[in-house]
């Protein structure tokens, strides 16, 4: 099932960042994209697909304008990925889908609780929520797990009673 | 902003939530000069949608800042989760109620004449019925005239009900098998555009946050006061009532800024089922020791609320639970009835079961491991609540506890509370006839919250209790406090008793009423 755009913008108005979802471009330039997309790969079902411009639309807005938040992920990503090259020889876009799995395990992040400021694992655990809630609120997310309108995401008032 | 005093009001109003904010947009509207202070913050729209997400993640809490220094409570008996039961703030606690509706039935305003338990109001439900319409339609009620059980309405619901939801198909069939009655739940949430407010859109998170606004939060009724030249003022908790002789000439206030007194001509009290009996207690001088407005010792007893009873279970069908976050289907089918005595409204759930996202974020896991799991959590669930009528009792009470004190230096309040047998017994029947409806739908339950788990409603009723006799109640059938001649008291305190139904249209409802006697009093007075 193809994640959207629509699909980044819905799980974008789901955090309160719905005004800054319309722009592209600029600002995305320093985010480490090919990494995100990498996880996303890892961490949604296999049954998904069109990450790309799922994660780069929904990662631009959530931090678009929000320099700490942007700097946070960067330098979480950058430090997952020295891991990575230590443990497997090569960055997280390089590497096997089963590798990426193994790495977010051996690192902790299954257990951790999110933290900004907390050890690797837990910062990790913080982007990996962030991604989770991205796909979990949206309605290609919704509709993987049996639902074509999940809480977060406002799809009107059709489905509850049987509509679309 | 100043939080400093105006000059001597027309009108103070102690509280912010929809008791006050309705009965200062009434006397504004009139012309008078209202001053409204409220202990919380006011908070800003544009980061509704946050605290949406804050909500939706599972260990981030309330969205509604909880300040426990400010908030303190202690209590005694059956625990009140009391931080979790109210919101401060501009706004009350609307801010996170769910925003169901109804009207008090008949049997509601005459417990003692008809089952001989409790007392009866001073008032029936025809005297209340005109000022239900009216809050109908400042709350913006959606909802249908459809339950052949229910009480006389003069007009139809100011917006058409939002039809019932897959799963109440599913539950109406059972409970039809098992001989009871449905009918559509009223909601204060807009069916369609209302007022200019946007209509729901789904976001089904009505509880604890609705990010469209499409549900009645008292911010609504606060901005009309506003524009009709109310003042409200947030961080502003008041802390004692000046009195001088049988009249209270105003409050003293604490802010951050400082220490302030708003005189005035009229005072309201509209602070939460809580939070008035509170201040008055605190409002103790050396000619009221008991505390004020309590010559009849009822000031914080007969305290009440209603108890969530709950059965849910699994069936093997799409049940789509989540898409919205409020109720669409109720049975009042056996809240008339004479045992147990004690009202009781089943509600059927559209938010059984856990959301997709909250399992994904509590789960730990991934990929196609996760999305297994959040799918096997997730489908088919079905649940039956209820609200069950607990009677008043003088020893389930709101006291100050001399031993704890707030940021402030003044006592918290103290609740003591306990359930008797009439309530147990209601809220078995209820369990009774939720395993009976999913039973025959064929479900597999899988949760009872019975009479041992049963949590209140975060309706705080019965604390500064209205009746004609003053030495047994606080307050009179027009809400002005028995010993005093300008002191009035707004919100579900003055419940006599409270059936089983939600009580904030009702608490609309008599705000409106004092509102307008007040306005009418003064504008008498000015003449
Ligand atoms: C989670 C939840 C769900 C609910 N769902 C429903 C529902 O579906 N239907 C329903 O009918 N009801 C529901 N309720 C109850 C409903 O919210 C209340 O009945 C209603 O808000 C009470 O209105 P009020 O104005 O009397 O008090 P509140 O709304 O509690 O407002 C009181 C205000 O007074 C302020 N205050 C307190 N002390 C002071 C002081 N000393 N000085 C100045 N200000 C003070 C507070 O800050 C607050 O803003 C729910 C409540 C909660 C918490
Ligand atoms: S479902 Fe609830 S939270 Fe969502 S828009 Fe409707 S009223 Fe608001």
């Amino acid at each position: 099932m193809k994640l959207s755009r629509r699909d980044a913008l819905a799980a974008l108005a789901g955090v309160g960042s719905a005004s800054l979802a319309g722009c592209s471009g600029d600002g995305s330039t320093s985010l480490p994209v090919d990494s995100l997309v990498a996880l996303a790969e890892t961490l949604y079902p296999s049954a998904a697909a069109g990450h790309r411009e799922f994660v780069e639309t929904y990662v631009d807005g959530r931090t678009r304008g929000r320099p700490a938040e942007r700097e946070a992920l960067t330098e979480t990503v950058a430090d997952l990925n020295d891991v990575a090259r230590e443990w497997y020889d090569g960055r997280l876009p390089g590497l096997a889908r089963a590798d990426r799995d193994t790495l977010l395990r051996e690192v902790g992040v299954e257990t951790a609780a999110p933290r900004r400021d907390g050890t690797l694992a837990e910062r990790v655990r913080r982007v990996v929520d962030d991604l989770l809630y991205a796909f979990y609120t949206s309605p290609t997310g919704g509709e993987l797990v049996g639902t074509s309108n999940p809480p977060g995401y406002p799809g009107g008032t059709a489905s509850y009673h049987g509509g679309r | 902003m100043s939080r400093a005093p105006s000059g001597r009001a027309d009108l103070l109003v102690v509280g912010a939530g929809p008791a006050g904010s309705l009965v200062a947009r009434e006397v504004a509207a009139a012309g008078h000069d209202v001053v409204v202070l409220d202990a919380g913050p006011r908070f800003d729209d544009e980061d509704r949608t946050e605290r949406m997400a804050a909500h939706l993640r599972p260990d981030e809490g309330s969205p509604w800042p909880r300040d426990p220094e400010r908030d303190g409570y202690t209590t005694g008996g059956r625990p009140y989760p009391l931080a979790a039961s109210r919101v401060k703030g501009v706004g009350g606690s609307t801010l996170a109620w769910h925003g169901m509706a109804p009207r008090l039935r008949e049997r509601d305003f005459e417990l003692r004449s008809r089952h001989g338990v409790a007392v009866d109001w001073p008032l029936s439900y025809a005297d209340l019925r005109p000022w239900y319409a009216r809050a109908e339609r400042a709350l913006g009620v959606a909802g249908a005239a459809d339950g052949a059980e229910g009480p006389p309405r003069e007009a139809p619901y100011p917006m058409p009900a939002f039809p019932p939801s897959a799963s109440d198909r599913i539950l109406a069939e059972g409970a039809a098998s098992v001989g009871l009655s449905t009918r559509t739940a009223p909601n204060a949430r807009n069916s369609e555009p209302y007022d200019g407010d946007s209509p729901c859109v789904g976001y089904g998170t009505c509880r604890p946050v609705c990010p469209s606004g499409a549900k009645y939060t008292a911010e609504r009724t606060v901005a009309a006061a506003e524009a009709a030249g109310a003042r409200v003022v947030d961080r502003a908790p008041v802390r004692r009532l000046r009195v001088d002789g049988d009249r209270v000439t105003g409050a003293r206030y604490t802010t951050p800024g400082g220490d302030h007194v708003q005189a005035a001509r009229e005072v309201v009290l509209a602070a939460g089922g809580v939070e008035t009996p509170r201040l008055l207690l605190l409002s103790a001088t050396a000619d009221h020791p008991d505390g004020l407005a309590n010559s009849s010792g009822a000031v914080g007893r007969y305290f009440h609320d209603h108890l969530f009873a709950g059965v849910g279970g699994r069936v093997d069908r799409e049940t789509r639970q989540h898409h919205v976050g409020f109720h669409t289907t109720e049975s009042h089918a056996v809240y008339d009835e004479a045992d147990p005595v004690v009202g009781i409204k089943l509600e059927f759930l559209n938010d059984a079961g856990p959301t997709p996202v909250g399992v994904a974020l509590s789960d730990g896991s991934w990929g196609d491991e996760l999305a297994d799991r959040v799918r096997e959590a997730y489908g088919g669930h079905l649940a039956v609540g209820a609200l069950v009528e607990q009677l008043p009792d003088p020893s389930n009470r709101v006291r100050l506890d001399p031993e704890t004190v707030d940021d402030t230096g003044d006592p918290v309040p103290r609740i003591e509370w306990s359930l008797d047998d009439r309530t147990r017994r209601g809220i078995e029947r209820a369990n009774d006839l939720q395993r009976r409806v999913l039973e025959a739908v064929g479900a597999d339950l899988t949760w009872t919250v019975d009479a041992e788990t049963a949590g209140p409603a975060a309706h705080q009723m019965g604390t500064t209790r209205m009746g004609t006799d003053p030495t047994e109640s606080v307050v009179g059938p027009d809400c002005r406090a028995h010993d005093s001649r300008n002191l009035w008291v707004a919100g579900s305190s003055v419940f006599p008793t409270g059936g089983a139904m939600n009580p904030t249209l009702t608490i609309a409802a008599l705000a409106l009423r004092l509102g307008s006697r007040l306005a009418d009093r003064l504008s008498g007075e000015r003449e």
